[in-house]
């Protein structure tokens, strides 16, 4: 059989009720279903399902072939309604929903069923029972269609402005980049200089360029594009309206100060880390010597010749990797932070520039130098570095003797757990990176935080700069442990993103959101405060009131659906009606 | 005519597969059910999955609808903490689970038919074992509905 055929019984469109007039088609997905399922069955099966006009099996509904005969059937058969049981619904919905739009169904009265991911592949030893379960999920997949009702995406003008918060290297790189690519920006930073951590920074590898100059050099980019408005010591404290026309409030000069409101179509959010801060004794913290690589790296930078400690010249250090990173000694945060071993072994490197004879000992778990990071490594190693391996189970531990000089003990995986005592003139705890302390800004702007506390995008792969909240971009450290070139290339997707939203001046948004029916809601008020994203409100007329819900601002999660006592809200796509069908619909099997 | 949907044709009248539905999230629990079938474990196919975009959504009506319906045990497969709309999506899906649970005893039915777990998007394994286990409970417990 081949892709290019539709197999097909006799349509049965004379036999139909009047009602709707659905296709179904079941997909042999080569043999990834076929083998498994007897899909000829399931279409028997599923014929006499009320509202059925067209029934088939094809090879591989997917290819283009198939979707045109899709297409041909839709528009021969005047099909109100489309369902494709193939696989899982990630991969193509949009496929299949446009089919419908080609073929002038309306895409939302497709359903696309899982008989791949959710039923063949896992019942691969049981033939009848994987085939009576597709018959099933089809089944509810029509029921959930003969439910559907046509529906329009949203289209909302845009305004071609985007807020960027945070002046660091991801942000100053985003504002420039929207700027070339014709879009105004507001910058808005909460220090009174922009620049953030790598400001501080002294030469960074590849090229031995200065944090600082590469800073100024951004800057100075900024100060030439008059489309780029920045506001410094300015905090985002409201946000109304929605994608595509967010009213934002932004206080400039501190707490008390004035506000100006700034009309935006979009935002992207790159605001940036804290360095981890141990907890006082942890590792050694809070002895004279024990110090965090930010601290260390800022006395690297400041030294001109040999390193020197209060006064005291520092022949030795031991660098102490993975604190406050990947659970080491107890913490929590489970992450690794990324930055830091590369980081590290480059600060070592500078060291050996400065005083080739420093002792530099390094304490690590696994050693992450990864990508074009390597060959720091390997310098580090062949300037004289040391690099000893602990377990966790058995973190060093960094003590001071009654001459106030330092010691660190470790258990060397290197050498058979040898125990070894390292006395030290400084011991660097490798800190790594914690999300930024921003509630204030998480609650105006509803921001989504995964578990780790960094900002949470709705896709690592397809959708990484995305947020939840339509409109609302994320680029840099804010969404988790990154380094400064792989924070710019972020902040440069998520100009790409704001681009692609804004550039055509208006945009579509997925019509699935809750709805209430007046008729049924009391007013009773239960679900005002069961949306966080204020989408809810009381419409109020002389006779009546009623809770409305605003398209624009639904997220078309459901929250708010069991909240209400009448059953008045339904969430389109997944209405009472809907689920109720496909559940009775499931239950139901022939034999 | 209709028959439980894992009874195999022909199968004796006595045999029980019992019936779980469950409901996913579409970003994250689903995905994780999906990886499950490309990894090719293996798990009862009394067991069926309704995606919604997120389980604080569930009217716990329709969970009783499914006993009505003549399921066994239904399965929540939360977001966990990693909800991506609801930062309180976890205390309101135990909300609805609770009112389902209180609605299944006064119907003289064992709560602990309704189960609630998070399951994340490559929670495969995590899943795959909670139906193992929860098919066996089910087929210790007996069906839920008579006949």
């Amino acid at each position: 059989m081949s892709d290019q055929t539709l197999t097909a019984p006799d349509d049965n469109a004379a036999d139909a009720p009047a009602g709707r007039r659905i296709g179904v088609y079941v997909c042999h997905c080569g043999g990834n279903i076929s083998d498994y399922v007897d899909v000829e069955k399931v279409v028997e099966d599923i014929r006499d399902n009320g509202d059925v006009i067209v029934s088939r099996t094809t090879m591989f509904a997917c290819s283009d072939a198939s979707q045109q005969d899709i297409e041909a059937d839709i528009r021969a058969n005047q099909l109100d309604g489309l369902v494709v049981a193939s696989c899982s619904p990630k991969l193509h919905t949009y496929t299949f929903r446009g089919v419908a739009q080609r073929a002038g169904l309306n895409p939302y009265e497709y359903t696309q069923v899982n008989i791949r991911e959710q039923c063949s592949w896992v019942h691969t030893d049981d033939h009848d029972g994987a085939t009576a379960k597709a018959t099933a999920l089809v089944n509810a997949g029509i029921g959930r269609t003969r439910n559907t009702v046509p529906l329009e995406p949203m289209v909302v003008d845009t305004v071609p402005h985007t807020l960027v918060i945070g002046g660091g290297i991801a942000g100053l790189r985003a504002a420039v980049g929207l700027a070339d690519i014709g879009l105004r920006v507001t910058l808005v930073e909460r220090e009174r200089v922009l620049g953030g951590w790598v400001k501080q920074l002294g030469r960074m590898y590849p090229h031995n360029k200065e944090g600082r100059a590469l800073i100024e050099e951004l800057v100075a980019q900024v100060k030439r594009r008059p489309s780029i408005t920045v506001l410094t010591g300015a905090e985002v404290v409201g946000k109304a309206g929605s994608f595509g026309n967010f009213r934002m409030t932004v206080r400039v000069g501190g707490e008390g100060a004035g506000t100006i409101e700034v009309l935006v179509g979009s935002i992207v959010v790159a605001t940036g880390f804290d360095a981890y801060a141990p907890a006082e004794g942890e590792l050694g913290f809070g002895l004279d010597g024990v110090v965090t690589l930010p601290q260390f790296k800022e006395l690297v930078d400041a030294a001109r010749g040999p390193l020197s400690w209060r006064g005291r010249p520092v022949r030795s250090v031991a660098y102490v990797y993975c604190v406050g990173s990947r659970g080491t000694a107890g913490c929590s945060n489970q992450y690794c932070s990324r930055f830091c071993c590369a980081s590290t072994v480059q600060t070592a490197v500078e060291v050996s520039g400065l005083d080739p004879s420093v002792r530099q000992f390094h304490l690590y778990r696994d050693m992450r130098t990864y990508g074009k990071f390597e060959p720091l490594y390997t310098e580090a190693r062949d300037k004289g570095s040391v690099f000893l391996k602990f377990d966790n189970d058995e973190p060093p531990a960094v003590a001071e003797g009654p001459d106030g000089r330092l010691t660190v003990t470790v258990r060397d995986l290197l050498t058979e757990r040898t125990e070894l005592a390292i006395p030290v003139d400084l011991v660097v705890l490798v800190t790594g990176m914690v999300p930024r302390e921003n509630q204030p800004l998480v609650d105006v702007l509803k921001l989504p935080k995964g578990a780790d506390g960094f900002f949470n995008e709705i896709h690592p792969k397809l959708r990484p700069v995305e947020t939840v909240v339509d409109g609302v971009l994320i680029a840099g450290a804010s969404q988790g442990p990154k380094t400064s070139s792989e924070s710019v290339a972020q902040a440069l997707a998520a100009v790409t993103q704001s681009a692609a939203i804004l550039k055509k001046g208006f945009t579509e948004l997925d019509p699935l959101v809750a709805i209430v029916a007046p008729e049924a809601c009391t007013a009773c008020g239960d679900c005002l405060t069961a949306c966080p994203y204020d989408a809810i409100s009381m419409h109020e007329e002389v006779d009546r009131h009623f809770a409305v819900i605003s398209a624009a601002n639904c997220k078309g999660c459901g929250g708010c659906v069991p909240m209400c006592p009448e059953n008045a809200i339904d969430l389109l796509g997944y209405t009472d009606a809907q689920i109720t069908d496909m559940i009775s619909s499931l239950a139901e099997v022939p034999v | 005519m209709t028959a439980p949907a894992a009874a195999e044709p022909g199968s004796s009248a006595d045999t029980f597969v019992p019936r779980i539905l469950v409901f996913s999230t579409n970003t994250i629990s689903d995905p994780g059910v999906d990886l499950a079938g490309s990894s090719h474990f293996h798990y009862s196919p009394g067991v069926n999955v309704i995606a919604v975009p997120c389980t604080s959504g569930i009217r716990p009506s329709w969970i009783l609808h499914a006993f009505d319906e003549g399921y066994d045990g239904v399965f929540i497969a939360t977001d966990g903490e990693e909800c991506a709309y609801l930062h309180d999506c976890a205390k309101r899906s135990n909300k609805v689970v609770q009112t389902a649970q209180k609605a299944l005893k006064e119907r003289g039915m064992d709560a602990s038919r309704i189960r609630v777990a998070a399951i994340c998007s490559v929670c495969a394994e995590p899943f795959t074992k909670h139906m193992t286990t929860f098919t066996a409970a089910l087929l210790a417990m007996g069906r839920a509905k008579a006949g």
